[in-house]
């Protein structure tokens, strides 16, 4: 599915991804942690094709094509999906209004016939509800007026309606309560399927109680430096970052 | 590639108006003098008073200088250099239907999606279609007869309805209005008349479609609308021009009157011809509009902007009776090198009346887009309130956006607010939709559209869908 290799990535003129790899394939979770300023988010906005992220070396493939010759629109019709850490606000612009753009423009690449309206009311609906947003938000403003937490759960009703191969999730964990944590963790885990990887992008081991990762990767100073599986997590929460420290070369 | 560069690539675009017909035409050679000003009122066979009053509008006009406090600069314009009055020749016989209208003029509209053919009109809304300095025709005119709705050229108004014309031309605008006023009173030529009884509600839309075709020349249009007591009416116009190397003029008067208890909203599409994109040609869109209320009357403009090179006006209400309700609906687009400065006057002068103001600029590539709008509350007007927003949103950073708000207020029981925020389309918002797969050019017309929603729904709703569309068409060139 997903196969970074030594990749390094500049932002605004600055080195953040110093060499990084990771393989993911159909059907993994991977958690990938670590302390402020490691190069979690980058990692993200760099697979999704944020402006002014860029590759200075290495490669990221998905499904065996360098995301680095797609434009970001054609990597979100070929399946890559970020859940944003802080989601931007477009007054006036409905959810619903939104979500019928988002889903012709990928339906059409996949060639698939876009739902009518009315099936996508229904759909988006269904998953409002899943995340426990009321139906009154498909018609607001895409993430106006929203709280902190109705952003995010926001974010996982479009992942969950635009279904894609893979999803990143960047800090969506971050400035939830428990009970939304729960919420999030929940519509999460009803995506997780045999064709589909999730990368959950953390600061925190909290999130990975509710949706358990098959592997972790701790990143610090723009590499991997160690990986294990859903255990390493613990491991961190007790032992904290500087633990590994030591590990990066 | 970039989201600067994606909207960098959305720069040219064409104007889809921008076809020429080529009909002959009785043109007269440019230059202004008094022997144009009759060979124009001698042409439309007008009365001797209308006359009279050209002349004086001329000699007022004669001793006013061009305006320059507006947010806009052009070389000054040699006004001997424009012909004043041009018409299609086969209009001379004054066609008694459709049917002995040149096809070519017919197809003109059908290609600007105006079809004149009554069964193939959109249901419901009646056009005067005006092609340079006449009107080509009227539709739906015995329809509207039935509920007593005169609807029909201003020329033939002037024949047909002298006491009304001469009770209210000039009454909102007088021939010493300011500059371009004054121009448009000595020299205008056709323009829509429009009249709603008493305790009438106009059974259908109204619109008139200007079209300038002819090189050289100027449109100085007049409409004159008259809601009597209690009744109501919904007018639209719709303004387009071929695409010219040379800027050409329009100056046109509007004057609303809406008697006690009359409501009348006038909406306006205007997508003159904008220019290139380094600024050559395009129209230069001097417009004074106007209208009065009186007792517990009201008056709504709602206007979409997105063409000509230079847009000067102030659609502008008279809250002259108790109760009476103006507002004020804007968007106005500016890109390329376009030159925007617009607003609007709501003058209180009766108890308890109220108005709104909504205003969001668009401004693109290296435009510069102004909002200029007054409100003032006079002595006697007890109880005044007034609201303003102004938005503007910026695409790109070469263009400008300015807001010059003039509040005058002479009551201390008037309540006045006033908003105002300046934002731009954001890399993040672009990224936001470009990652749902969204295309960029899609996605800033989306969020422009978002953003004009408040005027939008003022609109009526087959125009709110075409001003959606025309704000798509304008912004495919929309950051240089």
């Amino acid at each position: 599915m997903l196969e970074v290799k030594d990749l390094h990535a500049s932002v605004a003129g600055k080195d953040i991804l110093k060499g990084l790899s990771l393989h993911i394939k159909p059907g993994e979770v991977h958690a990938i942690m670590g302390p402020n300023g490691s190069g979690k988010s980058t990692l993200s906005n760099v697979l999704a094709g944020r402006d002014g992220y860029e590759i200075t070396s290495g490669e990221a493939l998905f499904n065996g094509v360098s995301v680095a010759d797609m434009l970001p629109e054609e990597r979100a019709r070929a399946g890559i999906f970020l859940a944003f850490q802080y989601p931007v606000e477009i007054p006036g612009v409905s959810n619903m209004e939104f979500l019928k753009s988002s889903m012709e423009a990928i339906y059409t690449a996949r060639g698939q016939e876009p739902l009518d309206a009315v099936t996508l009311l229904r759909k988006a609906r269904e998953v409002c509800k899943l995340v426990d947003l009321d139906q009154q938000f498909l018609k607001r403003g895409v993430n106006e007026g929203f709280s902190g937490g109705e952003k995010k759960r926001n974010e996982i009703m479009q992942m969950l309606l635009l279904e894609p191969r893979l999803a990143l999730l960047d800090e969506t964990d971050s400035g939830l309560d428990i009970d939304a944590l729960q919420v999030v963790a929940k519509g999460v885990n009803s995506l997780r399927s045999p064709e589909r990887s999730i990368v959950l992008v953390t600061h925190y081991q909290r999130l990975l109680d509710y949706i358990v990762p098959d592997f972790v990767h701790v990143l610090a100073g723009g590499r991997i430096i160690k990986s294990g599986g859903k255990e390493l997590a613990h491991e961190l929460e007790d032992k904290g970052y500087s633990w590994l420290e030591g590990h990066d070369a | 590639m970039s989201n600067q560069a994606e909207l960098d690539k959305l720069v040219r675009s064409e104007y889809s108006a921008g076809f020429t017909t080529s009909v002959e035409s009785d043109t007269l050679p440019p230059g202004l003098n008094e022997g144009v000003i009759r060979f124009i009122s001698e042409k439309k066979g007008e009365p001797d008073w209308v006359l009279e009053w050209r002349l004086a509008a001329y000699k007022k006009w004669l001793e006013m200088k061009t305006p320059t406090w507006a947010h806009i600069h052009h070389p000054p314009i040699d006004f001997n250099e424009v012909s004043y009055y041009s018409a299609p020749r086969s209009m001379a016989d004054k066609p008694q239907s459709l049917d002995e209208v040149d096809p070519e003029l017919l197809r003109t509209y059908e290609k600007l999606g105006i079809p004149l053919h009554e069964q193939e009109m959109l249901a419901g809304v009646a056009v005067d279609a005006v092609f340079d300095s006449v009107s080509v025709a009227t539709t739906f005119r015995s329809k509207l007869k039935e509920s007593g709705v005169i609807f029909c050229p201003l020329s033939e108004a002037v024949h047909e309805y002298p006491e009304l014309i001469k009770k209210y031309l000039g009454s909102v605008v007088p021939q010493g209005d300011n500059y371009y006023a004054a121009l448009n009173s000595a020299v205008f030529s056709d323009g829509s008349f429009v009249y709603i009884p008493k305790g009438v509600r106009c059974p259908m839309e109204l619109s008139t479609y200007f079209r300038i075709n002819e090189a050289k020349t100027g449109q100085f249009e007049r409409t004159l609308i008259i809601a009597d007591e209690g009744s109501h009416v919904s007018y639209l116009e719709g303004c387009t021009a071929p695409q010219r190397d040379e800027n050409q003029l329009h100056a046109a008067v509007v004057e609303l009157i809406a008697l006690p208890g009359a409501t009348i909203k006038y909406s306006t599409v205007q997508n003159w011809y904008p220019g290139d994109a380094e600024g050559r040609g395009g129209i230069y869109n001097f417009v004074t509009k106007r209208g009065v209320c009186h007792d517990n009357a009201k008056i709504s403009w709602t206007q979409v902007e997105t063409g000509s090179a230079i847009t000067w006006k102030y659609p502008s209400v008279i809250l002259r009776g108790d109760n009476s309700i103006g507002e004020f609906y804007s968007v106005a687009l500016t890109r390329n090198r376009q030159q925007a400065d617009t607003g609007t006057k709501m003058i209180h002068l009766g108890k308890n009346t109220k108005s709104t103001i909504i205003s969001k600029g668009i401004s693109a590539g290296r435009s510069e887009n102004a909002y200029r709008g007054l409100v003032r509350i006079s002595p006697r007007a007890e109880n005044a309130r007034n609201f303003t927003q102004c938005d503007s949103l910026l695409i790109g950073d070469q263009c400008g956006a300015h807001t010059f708000p003039y509040i005058e207020s002479r009551n201390p029981s008037a309540t006045l607010e006033h908003e105002a925020t300046t934002s731009k389309v954001s890399d993040d918002q672009l990224f936001l939709c470009r990652q749902r797969g969204i295309d960029p050019e899609k996605a800033v017309s989306m969020i422009v559209n978002g953003f004009c929603k408040e005027v939008f729904k003022e609109l009526p709703m087959e125009f709110a869908v075409e001003a959606g569309k025309l704000l798509e068409v304008s912004l495919e060139g929309s950051v240089g």
